[in-house]
């Protein structure tokens, strides 16, 4: 089965690279951008997608400053 | 004619005889017993496949007592007394700083020592390590400046009881600064607001960036931690690169040299 974790800074967290392209969109004419923060993706092939919140919370992502989300396809 | 020697001459003969066998057994015991007090402590020094900095450390550490390297894949500490998880890119930092490394099989026989008390001293990436590994609170993240930065930077010693600071300072004197270079490019400590109160109620905050000094955006300027117990100590400044002074500064010596003191005690 086919797997994306979505993973990114925890809100709240100094997110500079977030704030980089935020700061670069307008310069290059794209108005009206808000919120921008930069993750990570990671796909996978999973036989049991059961297993997949134990391998973010175990290596996937670091839960001390990092959210994920879990997308299964079908 | 032959006489037999009197009975009292053979008699000093077999005292003098047991005497010298009893002295040549004492001085043995001696030497033996000198020979080991002066046992010199030994660091291990972990080597990950991308460790650079893992001779400097391992200078370092033979300028205070012993030290060899202990490969990733290795399992058994070969009696270390101390650990010093070194810095640099440890699996190419993928995923994230020390991400990976925390998995090696050395790391397991690290983290068993740690729990017993061993002291474990982790350097920029090995701080890294120590934290993905939960051996520290927290974790490191990308410079608030995205670069990576390469700098002096002066230390305020913040905790100078720790074991890895007791040598930092003296009476006399009141805990000094700390001249050491730093090098990275995720090196902003953080936890949350609650953890850090507890740090720094408990002294775990050991080292702090100087006024001004703090260039990655650590939040309240933590340059270095201790877990509870105070065994295990990460910071991101290198002290092994500051113990000549042909490099400007030997102030990052007293950071080994503190290790030492510390299993010296415990052993004696």
């Amino acid at each position: 089965m086919r797997a994306r974790v979505l993973i990114r800074p925890k809100a709240g967290i100094l997110d500079p690279q977030g704030e980089a392209v935020q700061r670069a969109l307008p310069a290059l004419g794209f108005a009206g951008v808000a919120n921008v923060h930069v993750g990570r993706l990671v796909e996978l092939d999973v036989e049991d997608p059961a297993k997949l919140q134990s391998m973010c919370e175990k290596l996937l992502a670091n839960p001390l400053v990092e959210d994920y989300e879990i997308l299964i396809e079908n | 004619m032959r006489t037999e020697a009197p009975i009292s001459r053979v008699w000093a003969k077999q005292i003098k005889e047991e005497a010298r066998i009893w002295w040549a057994k004492a001085r043995a015991d001696d030497a033996d017993m000198r020979r080991a007090q002066a046992r010199e402590m030994k660091f291990g020094v972990l080597q990950f496949p991308g460790s650079c900095d893992e001779v400097d450390a391992l200078q370092a550490a033979r300028r205070v007592g012993d030290a060899e390297l202990l490969w990733h894949g290795e399992r058994d500490l070969r009696g270390a007394d101390a650990i010093v998880v070194p810095g640099g890119f440890s699996y190419g930092d993928y995923l994230r700083a020390g991400a990976i490394a925390r998995f090696a099989p050395v790391m397991e026989a690290v983290i068993e020592f740690a729990r017993e008390g061993g002291l474990v001293l982790g350097i920029c990436n090995g701080f890294q390590v120590l934290c993905e590994a939960h051996l520290l609170p927290g974790a490191l993240l990308p410079n608030a400046n995205l670069r990576f930065t390469f700098r002096q930077v002066a230390l305020d010693v913040v905790n100078p009881d720790s074991a890895f600071t007791k040598a930092c300072g003296y009476a006399a004197h009141p805990p000094r600064s700390l001249s050491i270079p730093a090098k990275h490019s995720w090196g902003r400590y953080h936890a949350d607001e609650r953890t850090l109160d507890e740090l720094e109620s408990n002294g775990q905050v050991v080292l702090r960036y100087s006024s001004g000094e703090n260039f990655n955006g650590s939040l309240r300027d933590i340059a270095g931690v201790q877990n509870a117990a105070g065994n295990v100590f990460g910071l991101m400044p290198h002290p092994e690169h500051a113990v000549d002074e042909l490099t400007g500064s030997t102030d990052g010596l007293c950071i080994f040299e503190s290790m030492r003191l510390a299993v010296e005690g415990v052993r004696a």
